[in-house]
């Protein structure tokens, strides 16, 4: 298993390089056959590297520990739900991982592309697979997933036990998924540029693998952002991490993208900065995945310092010079067909969204990068904290949700008065009560949070109106019922409509935070069992303490009970996991259980209104002596002995606790981030769901030739 | 007014704002920002205030008193150390010998943390060895 392995990702480089060359030979010298030879190598390489993510996988599912990566990241105790996600959770793993999913999605896009953009697609091709042929060579020579350890151990590390979390399976491959499906439309306008083929045909061919990269990296972030707030100790869902932040960046070029690409489509306007766009986004997408691989900024999620800084910086060099220069080659023949009519129309609308977007960008961008700048400034590196993020991204996102509002309401070209009346009155008066119900509801808030609650009542108030009135509308054309003519109007339109939903969800999710980060409560305490205190206006009282060891680990804990005005409102059990280290020899057979990992399982009561969120930090340092002397006294303890004498700590934590820190916090609206982001990735789904009649014109496309040929026989 | 020149108009402004947020970025940025430091350069500063991302490993031997955490900060690769004294929440992968990122100040002969700003990297990154057989 271990030489197919080895051999399948040798083989994807030798498909890469041949499927490179064939490309530019088919392209340059008019041969189709060579076009499609070059294009086949994609798929190629897609089968190729699932040969390799199959014995990968196989050998975490059997614990084979000949694998380096199976022993370094997963073990026999690991739940088999996430042996399989093991593979990604290691800088080997993960590149492989991004690669094969760069190979598939490339696959999809080429092939529903091979009948369009023939002169476009050999370049495209090339150029996915240069990205391809990248990867694949980084895990050849510089992070091979595939190494043998003689001798095998008979047991792994195991995965750490942060990742073990249902989101955790399905964060990274949605983040590399964006990652990935953000270089299609930059190969793509990179073959654009080459051929001078530089009308809307090609943007319109690849905006659902740009939509579908949007969503992808969106429900990527989303799901990170869930798993920090579920999962980790510390009470949040976002840390301005720079790594964090570099998933951000290509996700605000390509929102910005998806919005002017509209103005393209229906004026001919924006072209040269549309391509800028779709270039900046793909380049930001591998500067993400740089990023967290290269160890040049200090991250808690960073690889730590590796030898891939080097390619990368030098791939990110060449992606960005070739990409400026054929822009600024081509300037003249991306001059817009033309101008914007007015400052009150739909396209400025477009045009202030992109601005706030590429300017959040580009503050996030200055910010993640600052220890960067300030050393090549000062000599010194220096970082700025959430602070001044918030400084610049809360007013512009402020008016992004504002903005969110208006595009969808305000005329093309020219707004009339009568238009603006007409658009923003119930919005606006939307805005008004949502300003004071938040003055009135939250105490003494602060004026952005007030902005940010009437943007969201606005945005929300303007997408409604469009709703009502298309649906009214046509149960006044086709007499059908208002519930019918909504859902044929969203089915006829829904690319318009599915944006439309898009911006509610964005609007809910960002009433979300601003809720949850100007109006929640926090708390560090250390209590007794009997304390309580007081959280905005819950009571929480530390019943007892909790203790007991399953198969993995030892878990202690607390039991809370949360009450509002005398009546019960949850029971948390918020409680600490401690994983053995596999070092028995230098911590004793009971003290490797408080030398390993240890992982916080926060008790959260979630609601539509506020979560109550808590976490607990046992005092542990009391049962030290106890640990010791165990130890010394059965150096040679066995599993079942071990396990007896972790239940007696357990016990003894249970009846004799010491007192233990707390962090409890009441947040109101986080449910909302969450409800927004599903009602965001409803309406991308929306969006790029096909027309029935696409679908039916797709599905005759591939059988006619079929019953065609079937006819034929017969 | 002729639409060219309306467009100048829009440019001058647009251009202004661009470089009004460019100053302002410039500006804050200095002015807000820690220096990222390591254990041997803040070991002799003085007491003035000023704030340090110190970065570093954790010595082994950290103790807890109440709801406050004694660690020691050491070089990546070398073994001078400075004492930190932080309160807030600690990262579960907090260990000894673990890399940390916390926001310290200088007060008395050690540092006392910012609240809440001791980050651990994400253990899942660590190409740690397996374990002999």
């Amino acid at each position: 298993m271990l030489t197919l392995g080895r051999a399948s990702l040798v083989l994807a480089l030798a498909v890469a390089v041949v499927g490179i060359v064939s490309s530019l030979y088919g392209a340059r010298a008019g041969r189709a056959e060579w076009v499609a030879v070059g294009r086949r190598s994609m798929y190629a390489l897609f089968g190729v590297l699932t040969v390799t993510m199959v014995v990968l996988e196989a050998a975490f599912l059997r614990s084979d520990f000949s694998f380096r990566l199976v022993a370094s990241h997963s073990s026999t105790t690991t739940p088999t739900f996430y042996k399989l996600t093991a593979l990604w959770s290691s800088q080997e793993g993960s590149l492989l991982l991004w690669v094969w999913l760069l190979s598939g999605w490339a696959s999809l896009a080429l092939a529903a592309t091979r009948k369009q953009l023939r002169e476009i697609a050999p370049y495209a091709t090339a150029v996915l697979l240069g990205l391809g042929g990248f990867f694949v060579s980084l895990t050849l020579v510089l992070a091979h997933p595939i190494q043998l350890l003689d001798p095998a151990p008979v047991e792994g590390n195991g995965l750490t036990p942060l990742l073990r979390h249902p989101s955790m399976m399905i964060h990274p491959p949605m983040l590399y998924s964006g990652y990935t499906l953000a270089t299609i439309p930059f190969a793509f306008a990179l073959g654009a540029l080459i051929t001078r083929r530089l009308d809307a045909a090609w943007l319109r061919s690849i905006r659902r693998f740009a939509l579908l990269g949007w969503l992808c990296l969106g429900a990527g972030i989303l799901l990170g952002a869930r798993w920090s707030w579920s999962e980790l100790g510390w009470g949040g869902y976002w840390a301005w991490d720079p790594v964090e932040n570099a998933s951000l960046l290509p996700w605000l070029t390509g929102t910005a993208f998806l919005h002017s690409l509209m103005i393209q489509e229906k004026r001919g306007m924006l072209r040269v900065w549309n391509i800028s766009l779709v270039l900046a986004t793909g380049i930001l997408a591998i500067m993400g995945t740089f990023l967290v691989r290269s160890g040049i900024l200090e991250s808690i999620h960073a690889f730590g310092a590796s030898t891939l800084g080097i390619p990368f910086l030098a791939l990110l060099g060449v992606l960005m010079v070739s990409s400026a220069a054929l822009v600024l080659i081509r300037r003249d023949e991306l001059r817009s067909e033309h101008r914007l009519d007015s400052l009150f129309s739909r396209e400025a609308a477009f045009l202030f969204n992109n601005l706030a977007l590429v300017g959040l960008c580009f503050v996030i961008m200055w910010g993640t990068f600052f220890p960067l700048i300030s050393e090549i400034a000062t000599g010194t590196k220096a970082s700025v904290g959430p602070p001044w993020f918030d400084r610049y991204t809360v007013p512009l996102a402020i008016a992004l949700v504002f903005l969110s509002g208006i595009g969808p309401a305000i005329a093309w070209r020219r707004a009339t008065p009568r238009n603006l009346r007409r658009a923003f009155l119930f919005p606006l008066a939307a805005a008004g009560g949502a300003f004071l119900v938040g003055w009135a509801v939250a105490g003494e808030p602060k004026v952005t949070t007030l902005a940010m609650f009437s943007a969201a009542a606005f945005a929300v108030a303007a997408v409604g109106q469009e709703f009502w009135r298309g649906a009214r509308a046509r149960h006044a054309s086709t007499g059908a019922s208002l519930p019918i003519a909504l859902a044929t109007l969203v089915s006829r339109n829904r690319r318009r409509y599915g944006g439309y939903v898009v911006h509610v969800g964005i609007a809910l999710l960002f009433l979300g935070v601003a809720a949850s980060s100007a109006l929640q409560d926090v708390r560090d305490v250390r209590l007794r069992p009997g304390q309580s205190v007081h959280v905005k206006n819950y009571e929480i009282r530390y019943v007892r303490a909790t203790g007991k060891l399953d198969h993995e680990k030892l878990s202690l804990g607390a039991l809370l009970r949360v009450s509002k005005d005398g009546h019960h409102v949850a029971t948390l059990a918020p409680s600490r996991g401690y994983y053995p280290s596999p070092d028995a020899r230098q911590f004793g057979p009971i003290g490797r259980y408080f030398e390993g990992e240890a992982t916080s399982e926060v008790g959260l009561k979630t609601g539509v209104e506020r979560d109550i969120w808590t976490s607990v930090e046992p005092n542990i340092d009391s049962f030290a002596p106890m640990v010791d002397g165990i130890d010394r006294r059965f150096p040679l303890a066995d599993a079942g002995a071990q396990g007896l004498l972790l239940n007696v700590i357990a016990e003894r934590y249970r009846l004799d606790p010491p007192p233990a820190g707390f962090r409890m916090i009441v947040s109101p609206l986080v449910t909302w981030i969450w409800l927004g982001g599903l009602v965001a990735i409803a309406g991308a789904l929306i969006a790029l769901w096909p027309r029935p009649e696409r679908a039916r014109a797709w599905v005759l496309a591939v059988s006619k030739p079929r019953l065609g040929r079937a006819v034929g026989r017969a | 007014m002729d639409p060219r020149g309306k467009r100048t108009i829009r440019l001058v402004v647009a251009l202004g704002a661009a470089v009004l947020l460019a100053v302002a970025l410039i500006y804050t940025s200095f002015g807000a920002a820690s220096e990222a430091t390591t254990p041997a350069a803040v070991i002799g500063v003085p007491a003035d205030g000023r704030s340090y991302q110190l970065t570093g490993k954790v010595v082994p031997g950290y103790s807890r008193e109440g709801g406050v955490l004694h660690f020691r900060v050491r070089e990546r690769a070398g073994r001078v150390s400075v004492p930190v004294r932080y309160q807030g929440v600690v990262p579960d992968p907090f260990r000894a010998g673990r890399e940390v990122i916390v926001t310290v100040k200088r007060e008395g002969n050690g540092f006392v943390a910012e609240r809440d700003s001791l980050i651990t990297k994400c253990p899942s990154k660590f190409s740690s060895e397996p374990a002999a057989s």
